[in-house]
């Protein structure tokens, strides 16, 4: 790493990081712990392994409801009727299984009631559900009728829409990504978790904390009061959860580059060695998400159901509307920030050239300690916005990763404005890309990494990065 | 506590099959990480290509090529097919992946080569699963019955149990047959490192710049090593493959590559046994800690709210990953390492 301090520390830093390590498990587990115990107590205790899943409808007015008394066989490969659930008042279901390995659900649709059907008939057999050794994997049974499209819809306009909108929440994360690379030259392969963090968090205080049951903070002072934080209105929605979120989240970055990154950097480890710590960190906190808050999916309570919203050419559900003038807003004030502000022009000074910043007397450390603070913050705005419009799961931000990095790759890696142009292209280039008949739509994030390899064959520094010589 | 079973999956850990599929990787991975600084992370691509390379020519290609129905009506047996199988699992599907992977990446600083790599690898696991190519690849379901050829070759009773009671029959062939491959490919890496090739290669990690003017191509020795290194994978993807009689998308996650590097680091990148060592040593701690913890569950040693039966898999991979970092960061030359030797800088 390019290092400014000459004399190596005398603190041992890695007392430092395996504390700093256990400090953030033990604290994720005592904050965690107590209120997802509870959640979880109908998880299969005993057994390893599970498939589960909530059978869910909207009644007249949008809310969703759990369906009771629907019952699911779980079939394994070879025909064999391993387990039956049923679906409990609030529409949940869970079967133990004897191993992992595929198994088939099937909805017994007899068992429906009246007046309620799968959107898909012909789905009533889910095929190939994996289940993964000690893991719960969940099902998704869709009730309902299908959104019936509007004549005026042109596809190609609304998978523009779409890819707008999920191109936006990649340059929200990956912006970071990008700045981090920008000023420290660390290849950050953990921040995936850095939006899966974001998006856990906000569930927490939206959905635990701000839920039924009252929790106290290490029984030192209660106040969460009829989930509401001293009984102030709003402070169970999900947007105030948001706001929380990024506050943990960028308080994260900060201690994270305190704990982990700043030692090593001033240990001198090379950025091979430290690209293979981020990945090994990354690993680490992926499986602490899991530990905490298990395999299945879920989804925040605000926001959930909604009709569309009929713009002429497409529709956009209310908050999709929100996610992308939201997000288009943050980004516009991040852009301003690098532009106008001193801090922002620090950091794409030493972005630039850090040696020529810092005999400029740029406080170069400094510069790094806000980067990651709103790298991670931001990441982490990502990650609630990403859970509204699919679910929250501790995979997710690793699934994402890999799009973050097609997009920074593509915009020119450690420029702030690539990593935006760059994740835009890679959101609509997904969307869009299943215009096309031929290209079967569960490939279409193949699309996007393959664009990744063919950017690198043709323009390594990517479309706003200098041409320098890269290898 | 059943400290017996404890023992016994500590010392299968150490020995066992997993430990060769892992060992054999790592050898491939020594190849372009240890000797020519090749930051791969994609080498559970090129075991997905070692596994699905027999597969897909045993179970897929083979009824097409020999049916009545099929279209060049052949009657080649099922042992031949084998033996071309296992040729395109360790030769052709490499080669070509290597290739694939190699040329847009491998003129390029290592970061971009790690992205790439791993990008390649989900490219590769995400088709297998497509639904679009089930009648080749099987989809998430994958492929089976391509082992019956290897396992008719056993001299073990199937029902049987070997070593200890350790293996049953056919378990115990595999471990046998797989321990000759390991010898062999330690013996091969060995006599290629001391050649003249092999001392390119290090030249090529040392100072790439310093070969290309002594008059050799570096991307050619790297191309060849990743090849090399990636035949490697494929062996130990397709031991695997043949354990499981399954090969499936999902046993090829990237998780299964850091598994690899976690081997590699551990035992020390840039020396020939280190990968065996350090996959034996992973295995052992790996099967020590879930059986020790999964009976502290099972003797309510410890409460359910801080660790139930189900999270005892995931403390694996939480052990693995802070291994990784810790020993990249204080240890990168590993147990048996040399520092000097493993002194990469960014290039």
């Amino acid at each position: 790493m390019r290092s400014t301090n000459l004399t190596p520390t005398v603190q041992p830093a890695w007392l430092r990081l395996v504390l700093g390590a256990v400090v953030v498990l033990l604290g994720l587990v005592a904050v965690g712990g107590p209120a997802f115990a509870q959640e979880d107590d109908g998880g299969g205790e005993g057994a390893t392994e599970t498939v589960g899943g909530t059978i869910v409808a909207r009644d007249d007015t949008g809310e969703r409801v759990g369906i009771e008394g629907v019952t699911l066989q779980v079939i394994d490969a070879d025909g064999n009727v391993v387990g039956e659930g049923i679906t409990d008042a609030d529409g949940v279901w869970l079967v133990e299984l004897p191993s992992s390995g595929v198994y088939s659900v099937e909805l017994l649709v007899d068992t429906l009631p009246d007046g309620t059907s799968l959107r898909d008939p012909d789905r009533n057999i889910l095929t190939g559900v994996e289940v993964q050794p000690g893991t719960n994997k969940n099902t998704l049974f869709a009730m309902g009728d299908r959104q019936v499209s509007d004549d005026n819809t042109i596809v190609a306009i609304q998978l523009l829409a779409d890819g707008v909108k999920l191109g936006l929440i990649i340059a929200m994360c990956s912006i970071g990504l990008s700045l981090i690379f920008g000023t420290t030259g660390l290849t950050n392969f953990s921040h995936g978790e850095l939006v899966t963090l974001g998006a856990m968090v906000a569930y927490m205080f939206h959905m635990v904390y701000g839920g039924a049951n009252d929790f106290s903070f290490f029984g030192l002072f209660n106040i969460w009061s009829n989930g509401r934080i001293l009984g102030i209105p709003g402070t169970n929605s999900l947007i105030f959860a948001g706001l929380v979120s990024v506050v943990v989240v960028g308080t994260f970055g900060w201690l994270y580059n305190k704990i982990v990154w700043k030692p090593l950097r001033h240990k001198g480890t090379s950025l091979i060695s430290a690209l293979v710590v981020s990945i090994g960190l990354s690993i680490f906190f992926r499986y602490v998400l899991l530990f905490q808050f298990q395999g299945r999916a879920r989804f925040y309570r605000d926001y959930q159901v909604q009709s569309r919203v009929d713009l002429g050419w497409f529709s956009l559900e209310p908050k999709d509307i929100f996610i992308i003038l939201f997000s288009i807003f943050v980004l516009v004030c991040v852009g301003l920030a690098l532009q106008k502000t001193r801090a922002g022009k620090a950091m794409r000074a030493v972005a630039d050239n850090r040696d020529l910043a810092e005999s400029s007397g740029i406080d170069v450390e400094s510069v790094i300690k806000w980067v990651w603070i709103t790298g991670a913050g931001l990441a982490g705005l990502g990650g609630v916005l990403f859970g509204m419009t699919e679910n929250i799961n501790w995979e997710m931000g690793f699934r994402l990763l890999l799009l973050m990095f097609a997009g920074v790759t593509l915009g020119g890696l450690g420029t702030a404005y690539g990593a935006f142009l760059g994740s835009l292209i890679v959101g609509i280039f997904i969307q869009m890309v299943t215009l096309f008949d031929w290209f079967p739509s569960d490939m279409k994030n193949v699309g996007a990494l393959a664009t990744l390899v063919l950017v690198l064959l043709i323009r390594p520094q990517g479309l706003l990065g200098r041409s320098e010589r890269i290898g | 506590m059943d400290w017996v079973a404890i023992i016994e999956s500590t010392f299968r850990g150490l020995i066992g099959e997993q430990f060769i599929y892992f060992a054999l990787a790592a050898i491939g991975l020594n190849l372009h990480y240890g000797y020519t600084g090749l930051l791969n992370f994609g080498q559970a691509a090129f075991m997905a290509a070692g596994a699905y390379g027999m597969a897909i020519i045993v179970t897929s290609i083979a009824p097409r090529l020999n049916d009545d129905e099929g279209i060049f009506k052949l009657s080649i047996s099922e042992g031949w097919m084998f033996v071309l199988g296992a040729f395109f699992g360790v030769v052709v599907v490499p080669v070509v992946l290597a290739l694939l992977m190699g040329i847009p990446t491998l003129r390029l600083r290592a970061d971009y080569l790690a992205i790439v790599t791993i990008a390649v690898a989900e490219i590769i696991r995400l088709t297998l699963r497509s639904p679009r190519f089930d009648w080749l690849t099987g989809s998430s379901d994958g492929l089976s019955g391509f082992t019956r050829t290897f396992y008719d070759f056993s001299p073990f009773d199937p029902s049987g149990r070997y070593f200890f009671n350790l293996f049953i029959g056919n378990q115990f062939f595999l471990v046998l047959v797989g321990w000759a491959v390991l010898a062999l490919g330690v013996v091969l890496c060995w006599l290629v490192i001391r050649s003249p090739w092999g001392r390119v290669l290090k030249a090529v990690r040392e100072d790439e710049d310093a070969a290309r003017s002594l008059g050799k191509n570096a991307y050619s020795y790297k191309m060849q090593a990743l090849i090399l290194g990636g035949m490697f994978g494929a062996v130990g993807g397709m031991m695997r493959a043949i354990g499981f009689s399954l090969a499936q998308p999902d046993n090829f996650i990237t998780d299964v590559t850091f598994f690899v590097w976690v081997a590699l680091i551990l035992g020390g990148a840039g020396k020939v046994f280190a990968p065996v060592a350090g996959a034996a040593i992973l295995y052992a701690v790996l099967g020590f800690t879930d059986v020790f913890l999964r009976e502290l569950v099972a003797n309510d040693k410890v409460p359910d709210s801080v660790l139930s039966g189900t999270q005892v898999g995931q403390v694996r991979f939480m052990l693995m990953g802070l291994g990784l970092a810790l020993l990249a960061a204080f240890r990168p030359q590993g147990i048996f390492g040399n520092k000097e030797e493993m002194a990469l800088d960014d290039r």
